[in-house]
C-alpha cells in the first residue's frame, strides 16, 4: 500500500516583496519585442499626423540653430573650426546633438510621462524607453537627410571638406549614443520618481552638458588645462569620429572610442539595473 | 485535490500618506542606516488600519495586511468590501502594477489584468491599429491578434469605422472596441476591475455574458471587483470579503454577498454606504428598509410594503435632481421607481443633510433575496451626481402556500422564481375562468 502524499505544486510564477537587484528578465523583453514595434509605429504616426507642416519643422529647427552658432561662435567669438566651412561644421554637431538631447530628455520623464499606462497594466517597462530611443531616429532621419545634402555640396560644388570611410562608422555611433541617452535617462528617470528636485536639474544639467561636449568647438582648440573634462566626456570620441568622417577635419583618436563605449556600456547596465529597481513600485510614489 | 491558480501568502501593502516628497529623503536614509545594521525595515512596525473616517496616528498605512488565500483553477472569484477594503490595491498588486511590501503570490498561468479598458489607446490611431497596440499592451503576440482580428472586430460591433481614428468615435464605440479586446485575451488567469460600469446595458450584458463564457465554460480563473452584487451572484462561483485590508470571509458567493450587506450593520436593515468619492455632489450616507408598520428589518413577507429611507448629503444645493430606485434579483432588474419616468421629484436637496423616502407598495416579490440599486441624476437628467450602486439588499421570507397559492408545492416552486407577479387570468375551454389576484 502505498500512501498518498499531498502533492506539492509546481508554481510557474511568482510576485515578491523583495527581487534581488539583477534579476533582470530580458527574456520577458523579448516576448513583448512586438509592443516595442507598436509603439514605434504610433509614434510614427502621430508625428505624421502632427501639423500640416509636419515634419517640415525639423528642418526649421537645425537650420535657426545652425545660423546662430555660425554668427555666434564663428563671427563673433572667432571660435576655431578646425579650418572646415562653419556651416557643416556647427551642423554636424546639432544633428547628432538633438538625437541625443532629445533621448536622454525623453527617457528622463518616462516614468512620469507614462504614469497612466504604468499604473493600469503590467509590461517589462524597459519596452518604453527603447521605443523611445528608435522612434527618435525618426527625427534623426530627417535632419541628417538636411546634414548630407549640406555635406554633398560642400563635397562637389565647393570642395572644401574632404569625407572618408569613417562615415561607415555612423550607424555604430548612433547606437553608442542611443545607449548612452538611455542609460542616463533610466537612471534619471529612476530617480525622478522618488526625488522630484532632480527634474529640475535635468533641464540646464542637458545645457551644461551641451557645452562639455564638442558642439561649438573643436577639441583642439580647448586649452590643454581644461581637455581633461572634454576628453572624459564619452560623447567626445562620438563627436570627432562623425566630424573626422563626414568633414575630414579635426583630429579623431579610435582609442577615445573605444574609451568612449566602455563608459556607455558601463552607464547603461548601471541604469537598467537602477530601472529594475524601482519599476516596480514606482507607482506609490510618483 | 483541484490544482490551484493562484496562492497568496502573508501579503500586505503600506502605503505613505500625505505629501510624498517632504521626508522622503530623510526616511530613506534611516531605512539604509537600519539595513546596513541588519535591522528590520522601521517604518514597517508602525501603521494603522486603513479606515479613511478616522485620522490616523502616523503617516503610513497599511492597505492590506497578511492577506491568505488560495483560489483553484476555474474558480471565478468576486472580490466584495467598502471602499477602502483594499480591493483594488489586491488587484493592482496581482497584475503587478506595484510590489507588495512583503509577502508573495504564488502563480500558475499566465495572468491578464483589465484594470481598464483602452489602456494605452491612441486617438489618432485607426480602430484596427489601435486593437494591435492595445493588444500588445496587454501581452498578446502581433500574431495572436492577427488570428483573432476579425472576431474581436465583430465582437465590438464597430466593423463600420474600424478604419477610422478612435478621436472620431463615441465614448460607447471606444468601451466596446477597448472591451472587445481585451476579452480575446489568452490568458490563464483573468483579472477584472470594475471596467463594466460603462457602456449600454446591451453590450453590459453583452460583456459579462462573455466573461461567465471564459470562467465556465474555457476554465479560466477570474477574479472580478465589483459593486453590482447581482453580476458578481451570477458570475462568480467563490467570493472573497475584504474589510481594511484583511480577508473577513471566503466562501460560497451567495453567503458572502449577503455578509457584505449584513457587514458594519449592527442593526438589521441599515446600511452604510458613505461617500465613495470626494467630487460627488451628493453622497448616499445610509439607507434604512422598513416594513409597513415602521419597524427597521431587512426581512419581508409577499405583499409587504418596503420603505427605502434615504439619509443623503449633498456638497452644496441641487436643484431638482431625479433619483431613481431599482429593485433587482440577481438575475437582473425587476421593477423600478423612477422620477424620469413618473416625473416626481424634489424642488431642491439643500446643502447638507438630506432624506428622501421611496415606498413600494404591497410588493408582490416570491421569497428570495433581493437587491436595491439606485442613483441620481442631475437637473436635465444627464449626469449622474452621484455613482449608481447597489445599496441595499432585503429577504423575502416566510411560505406563501397560506396566501391563496397551491400549499406546499408552492412554496418549493416559488424560491426558484426570483420575480414579482401581476394579476392574470386563466380561460379553460371546458372549465371557465379561473382570475388570479394578488
Amino acid at each position: 500500500m502505498s500512501t498518498v502524499t499531498e502533492h506539492e505544486q509546481e508554481w510557474e510564477s511568482e510576485i515578491k516583496a523583495e527581487s534581488s537587484l539583477f534579476s533582470i528578465n530580458l527574456k520577458e523583453v523579448w516576448q513583448y519585442r512586438d509592443l516595442l514595434v507598436m509603439l514605434v509605429k504610433r509614434d510614427y504616426i502621430s508625428f505624421y499626423k502632427q501639423t500640416i507642416l509636419g515634419p517640415i519643422w525639423f528642418f526649421v529647427q537645425p537650420i535657426l540653430t545652425m545660423i546662430i552658432y555660425v554668427i555666434l561662435f564663428s563671427q563673433i567669438a572667432k571660435l576655431s573650426t578646425d579650418g572646415t566651412p562653419a556651416i557643416p561644421f556647427y551642423l554636424s554637431g546639432i544633428t547628432i546633438w538633438n538625437y541625443f538631447s532629445e533621448s536622454l530628455s525623453k527617457t528622463s520623464s518616462v516614468f512620469k510621462d507614462n504614469a497612466h499606462v504604468f499604473g493600469k497594466v503590467y509590461f517589462p517597462r524597459l519596452i518604453m524607453p527603447l521605443s523611445i530611443v528608435v522612434s527618435g531616429l525618426m527625427k534623426f532621419a530627417i535632419q541628417f537627410a538636411l546634414f548630407i545634402a549640406v555635406v554633398l555640396y560642400y563635397t562637389f560644388v565647393n570642395g572644401s571638406i574632404h569625407p572618408n570611410l569613417w562615415i561607415l562608422a555612423t550607424p555604430y555611433l548612433l547606437l553608442l549614443m542611443a545607449a548612452f541617452s538611455l542609460g542616463l535617462g533610466m537612471i534619471f528617470s529612476s530617480l525622478t520618481t522618488k526625488y522630484k528636485d532632480l527634474v529640475f536639474l535635468l533641464t540646464f544639467g542637458i545645457q551644461l552638458f551641451m557645452y562639455a561636449t564638442p558642439v561649438v568647438y573643436s577639441v583642439n582648440s580647448v586649452p590643454a588645462q581644461y581637455r581633461f573634462i572634454v576628453n572624459a566626456n564619452p560623447l567626445t570620441g562620438i563627436f570627432q569620429c562623425f566630424r573626422y568622417g563626414y568633414l575630414g577635419s579635426g583630429t579623431f583618436d579610435p582609442a577615445s572610442l573605444l574609451v568612449s563605449t566602455g563608459i556607455i556600456v558601463f552607464m547603461l547596465a548601471l541604469g537598467i539595473v537602477i530601472f529594475n529597481k524601482v519599476e516596480k513600485g514606482f507607482m506609490d510614489t510618483v | 485535490m483541484k490544482k490551484l491558480a493562484i496562492k497568496a501568502e502573508n501579503i500586505s501593502k503600506q502605503y505613505r500618506l500625505g505629501e510624498v516628497g517632504t521626508g522622503t529623503l530623510s526616511h530613506d536614509l534611516n531605512r539604509f542606516w537600519y539595513k546596513l545594521r541588519g535591522l528590520e525595515d522601521p517604518y514597517l512596525k508602525i501603521g494603522d488600519v486603513n479606515n479613511r473616517a478616522v485620522k490616523g496616528a502616523s503617516d503610513y498605512v497599511w492597505s492590506l495586511r497578511d492577506i491568505n488565500f488560495e483560489i483553484e483553477k476555474g474558480d471565478a472569484v468576486g472580490i466584495i468590501g467598502r471602499n477602502g477594503a483594499g480591493k483594488s490595491t489586491l488587484l493592482k498588486l496581482l497584475s503587478k502594477v506595484t510590489k507588495p511590501t512583503t509577502g508573495n503570490f504564488k502563480i500558475n498561468g499566465r495572468i491578464a489584468s483589465l484594470l481598464e479598458v483602452g489602456t494605452g489607446f491612441n486617438p489618432e490611431m485607426t480602430g484596427r491599429e489601435n486593437i494591435f497596440l492595445n493588444g500588445a499592451i496587454l501581452g498578446m503576440s502581433r500574431q495572436e491578434i492577427s488570428r483573432k482580428l476579425d472576431e474581436i472586430i465583430d465582437f465590438s460591433g464597430v466593423e463600420r469605422y474600424i478604419d477610422t481614428p478612435v478621436k472620431r468615435y463615441s465614448s460607447g464605440m471606444y468601451v466596446r472596441l477597448a472591451f472587445a479586446v481585451a476579452a480575446h485575451l489568452e490568458s490563464e488567469i483573468l483579472i477584472v476591475d470594475e471596467v463594466l460600469a460603462v457602456g449600454d446595458a446591451e453590450f453590459q450584458k453583452k460583456c459579462l455574458g462573455k466573461m461567465g463564457e471564459v470562467s465556465k465554460g474555457e476554465g479560466r480563473t477570474v477574479l472580478f471587483v465589483s459593486h453590482n452584487m447581482g453580476a458578481i451572484d451570477t458570475l462568480c462561483t467563490k467570493g472573497i470579503l475584504l474589510e481594511t485590508g484583511k480577508v473577513v470571509a471566503m466562501g460560497d458567493t451567495r453567503e458572502i454577498t449577503s455578509m457584505y450587506f449584513n457587514a458594519n450593520n449592527q442593526e438589521e436593515g441599515i446600511f452604510q454606504i458613505g461617500r465613495t468619492d470626494q467630487n460627488e455632489a451628493v453622497a448616499i450616507e445610509h439607507v434604512t428598509l422598513l416594513n409597513q408598520n415602521g419597524t427597521v428589518t431587512r426581512n419581508f413577507e409577499y405583499r409587504d410594503s418596503i420603505t427605502i429611507d434615504i439619509a443623503l448629503d449633498c456638497h452644496q444645493e441641487i436643484e431638482a435632481p431625479y433619483i431613481w430606485m431599482l429593485v433587482k434579483s440577481r438575475r437582473g432588474p425587476l421593477f423600478a421607481a423612477t422620477g424620469m419616468l413618473d416625473g416626481f421629484r424634489p424642488k431642491s436637496l439643500k446643502a447638507g443633510k438630506n432624506k428622501v423616502k421611496c415606498t413600494f407598495l404591497n410588493v408582490p416579490l416570491l421569497p428570495g433575496v433581493y437587491y436595491i440599486h439606485m442613483g441620481i441624476r442631475s437637473q436635465d437628467g444627464l449626469h449622474l451626481i452621484t455613482q449608481s450602486k447597489d445599496v441595499a439588499s432585503f429577504n423575502i421570507i416566510g411560505g406563501i402556500g397560506n396566501k391563496g397559492f397551491n400549499g406546499s408545492l408552492a412554496d418549493s416552486l416559488a424560491e426558484e422564481m426570483h420575480s414579482p407577479l401581476v394579476p392574470y387570468q386563466w380561460e379553460f375551454e371546458n372549465d371557465g375562468i379561473y382570475k388570479f389576484k394578488i
